[in-house]
């Protein structure tokens, strides 16, 4: 199995490259390709998760208006183009689990953790290959479930992405009957697949470094990816057992949430959040990561406070575990535990702070470099310091009670989630694009493709904020039911046209990935002058990824070093040349 | 500031205060942070034959920064919870209240008054549907029964939300500081009818609130 000699096995490794197309780019054991595969799939349901976003927006600016081109919806969904309440829960629901399930989270882990932990860390592959393949070919199956889910009679899932019982668990109370199955079976596929990359991820971080690779001379994005990976092993099962009690509540009569034979509905949000919240942190902590890289090399300056970062993001974990209940503030839930956990969440800003502050440490008389990576890393660090900072407002039990379930929790979550992970994603696709596919993309490009994202997305989340001390529920079809709404009406119909524009300022990185995969300028071994042992290997790399097995000698980190001759050092040379 | 509804219940004044304190705090912590991020950018941007300053981090400025948050995070938690026990705690509830009976169902919320005997559960209480009518300036505790999915009633000018689980009572109290109609949302979707889960919240003049009364029975 996996030990430092297979990593010089890599080598001999290298050269039976005669696979068969179908061995080389579909059903490959490559982590490389299945990284890829991983992102070419993503970025459809990143897509999917879009469209169904701006479909929800139609309705809060113009509800009841009839969306143009919507007649394809068919008359059980929009008839006349005008969108259903039932059809609107679908979209809310399948919205928040196209882009949690099916876009933040592999965006992050299945493409990136298969991608650089081999590649950072000196390693032929991973520890598991075959399993590998596996995991990406379950989660395209779960995929498929999912979106099969949309297009059965009844609709699709339409009891929101945390499905509470006993809405989700009752067909009638919905009226959705296959839809809300099919999320079950998809979600429990979803979770094999996750699993069975964690335990490869872990195994591979365990097992897999190159000789000199000690623990803490593991790039940040590395650590990060390691820890969430853990995290998944453990949180996830929590989820899919969860489901399979919800299945057979909704199939065969059982009742674990339902409260007339016994059951309880708390239970499910329990099961839910536990899994749940360290589900927010498997969805931040590899953005977090990456950013952490992408930061040093623009700022040309070792990462503030390395220690520091490491021992936050186990921190983050650890926290992560024992925080889960302030979901359920307003739940009915013993008051007593409103107080234990409004402590332990407000405990993860501590963590948070000091990881902020190490990146702000970091570029601190740096010579800070604007490429595109580098725009989209300061993006997510001042975006991300505000979901942080707005996260507090819901941590307190006390100011909880008005804005829980409001606009301001929705605010929140997309400061996170796109603020932070999906600006993290942008940083790490443009820059390890040149490594993945041998050329540049085009930085002009890239910057304006920034420039709109980071000025579109804060007219479309921030009056969010505004919306939710105004009292703005979320999840509902038609604010305009409401008297105390009607004043908002326009600044719902402003974050729906912002959100188009939002929408539309995507075509420019889309053409720009596509374009510069084939036409893109070529890119050298190490085009953005960085240390990591991947920068130390051909664009793209071969399989068995290094042609001798490396040997690390240093942190991941060393820019500028006094006594180099260049402003960084890959991990692979000494000090002083070698 | 009218970002937040108008207050019209003893405790909004409260929540909104630690709403204000938080904004307080994170604000001056945001504007801060964004300062420096735009500074350190133009201050640091990268210039031919600039080498930066190679430092890998500083234990003093570790601890300050870990020290300072947990310190305002303490502090924060504390004020919050100066008023969290007094909304939810059961054994906090006011005594002498005026107790009704909520049940909430898809998607209509009925609340039963104890009628002219003062007390739930005998045979002149009445009930209204989609209406909660209160008096004004006495604490009204809520006794809710979901019969279907989990509910949450939400008067935003009250500031009070709580969730309605089927298969348990939640009880929940509020008392109202002005007279007029008030809006009651659910704020938990419950269905294809979740969003028009409304009804409208009518508090009384004390007197006026016993002449409704006595018309209803």
């Amino acid at each position: 199995m996996a030990t430092a000699e297979a990593v010089a096995g890599g080598a001999a490794h290298g050269h039976h490259e005669e696979l068969s197309f179908v061995r080389k780019y579909i059903f490959s054991t490559d982590h490389k390709i299945i990284g890829i595969q991983f992102l070419f799939t993503c970025l459809v349901f990143l897509a999917v998760g879009g469209l169904l976003a701006m479909m929800i927006r139609w309705q809060l600016g113009f509800p009841g208006q009839p969306l143009p081109g919507a007649g394809v919806l068919g008359e059980a969904r929009a008839p006349g183009g005008i969108i259903l309440p039932e059809f609107y829960n679908s979209l809310v629901t399948m919205h928040g689990t196209f882009m949690i399930f099916f876009a933040i989270m592999p965006l992050l882990v299945g493409v990136y953790a298969n991608y650089l932990i081999p590649l950072k860390l000196g390693a032929p592959d991973m520890a598991f290959p075959t399993l590998n393949m596996m995991s990406f070919w379950v989660f395209v199956a779960s995929g498929v479930v999912m979106l099969a889910s949309l297009f059965v009679t009844g609709g699709a899932a339409g009891a929101g992405w945390t499905v509470y019982a006993p809405l989700s668990a009752v067909p009638d109370y919905t009226g959705v009957y296959l839809g809300q199955q099919l999320w079950v079976v998809s979600i429990v596929l979803f979770g094999a697949s996750s699993l069975l990359g964690s335990v490869n991820y872990i195994t591979t971080v365990i097992n897999m470094r190159a000789p000199g690779m000690t623990l803490f001379r593991m790039p940040l994005s590395i650590w990060a990816l390691f820890i969430t990976a853990i995290l998944a092993l453990l949180a996830v099962p929590v989820l899919a057992g969860a489901v399979i009690m919800l299945l057979f509540d909704q199939t065969i009569g059982t009742t674990f949430f339902l409260p007339a034979d016994g059951g309880q509905p708390l239970l499910w949000q329990h099961l839910f959040w536990f899994f749940g919240h360290p589900e927010v942190y498997i969805l931040i902590l590899p953005a977090m990561g990456i950013v952490s890289d992408v930061i040093a090399n623009g700022s040309r300056k070792p990462i503030f406070g390395y220690h520091s970062m490491v021992f936050a993001i186990i921190a983050i974990a650890f926290l992560g575990w024992i925080v889960w209940g302030h979901h359920m503030f307003q739940s009915g839930m013993n008051p007593l535990l409103g107080t234990s956990f409004m402590i332990s969440t407000m405990a993860i800003a501590v963590p948070s702070a000091i990881k902020v502050f190490n990146w702000l440490g970091t570029m601190w008389r740096g010579n800070i470099q604007f490429h595109t990576p580098m725009l989209n890393a300061v993006g997510f660090v001042a975006l991300f310091t505000i979901g942080g900072l707005s996260g507090i407002f819901m941590a307190s039990n006390t100011v909880d009670v008005f804005i829980h379930d409001t606009y301001f929790i929705v605010a929140h979550i997309h400061y996170v989630l796109f603020g932070g992970s999906l600006f993290g994603i942008f940083a790490a696709i443009y820059f390890w694009f040149p490594k993945m596919f041998g050329r540049m993309m085009n930085e002009t490009w890239g910057k304006i493709h920034f420039a709109l994202t980071f000025i579109l997305y804060n007219l479309v989340f921030f009056p969010m904020h505004i919306l939710g001390m105004g009292g703005h529920m979320r999840r509902i079809y038609d604010p305009t039911e409401y008297e105390f709404l009607q004043r908002f009406q326009g600044m719902n119909e402003f974050i729906t046209v912002s959100a188009f524009l939002l929408f539309v300022a995507q075509i420019p990185f889309l053409v720009n990935f596509f374009w510069s995969l084939f036409r893109g300028e070529k890119a050298g071994e190490n085009p953005w002058h960085d240390n990591g042992l991947e920068w130390t290997t051909p664009s793209p790399p071969p399989h068995g990824n290094f042609a001798t097995a490396p040997t690390v000698y240093h942190g991941p980190y060393e820019f500028s070093h006094p006594e180099a001759e260049e402003d960084f050092l890959p991990q692979n040379q000494p000090l002083g040349g070698g | 500031m009218d970002w937040l509804p108008a207050a019209a219940s003893t405790y909004a004044a409260d929540i909104d205060r630690i709403f204000y304190v938080i904004l307080a705090v994170t604000g001056v912590i945001l504007v801060g942070v964004l300062t420096v991020l735009i500074y350190f950018l133009f201050r640091y941007r990268g210039r031919e034959g600039r080498k930066a300053f190679y430092i890998e981090g500083s234990n003093r400025a570790e601890v300050i920064w870990t020290v300072i948050p947990a310190l305002f995070i303490l502090g924060l938690a504390f004020a919050s919870q100066s008023v969290w026990p007094k909304i939810k705690s059961p054994d906090r509830f006011p005594t002498d209240a005026l107790e009704l009976h909520v049940r909430a169902e898809q998607f209509e919320w009925n609340v039963t008054y104890p009628g002219a005997d003062g007390s739930l559960g005998t045979d002149d209480d009445f009930t209204t549907r989609n209406q909660v009518h209160v008096p004004v300036d006495r604490p009204v505790v809520l006794h809710m029964e979901s019969i279907d999915v989990i509910h949450s009633f939400f008067v935003p000018a009250f500031r009070i939300k709580q969730d309605v689980v089927p298969g348990m009572q939640n009880d929940a109290w509020f008392q109202a500081t002005e007279t007029g109609e008030f809006e009651l949302a659910c704020a938990e979707l419950c269905g294809l009818g979740h969003y028009r889960m409304r009804a409208r919240v009518i508090v009384h003049a004390q007197d006026e609130y016993e002449s409704w009364m006595v018309e209803q029975s």
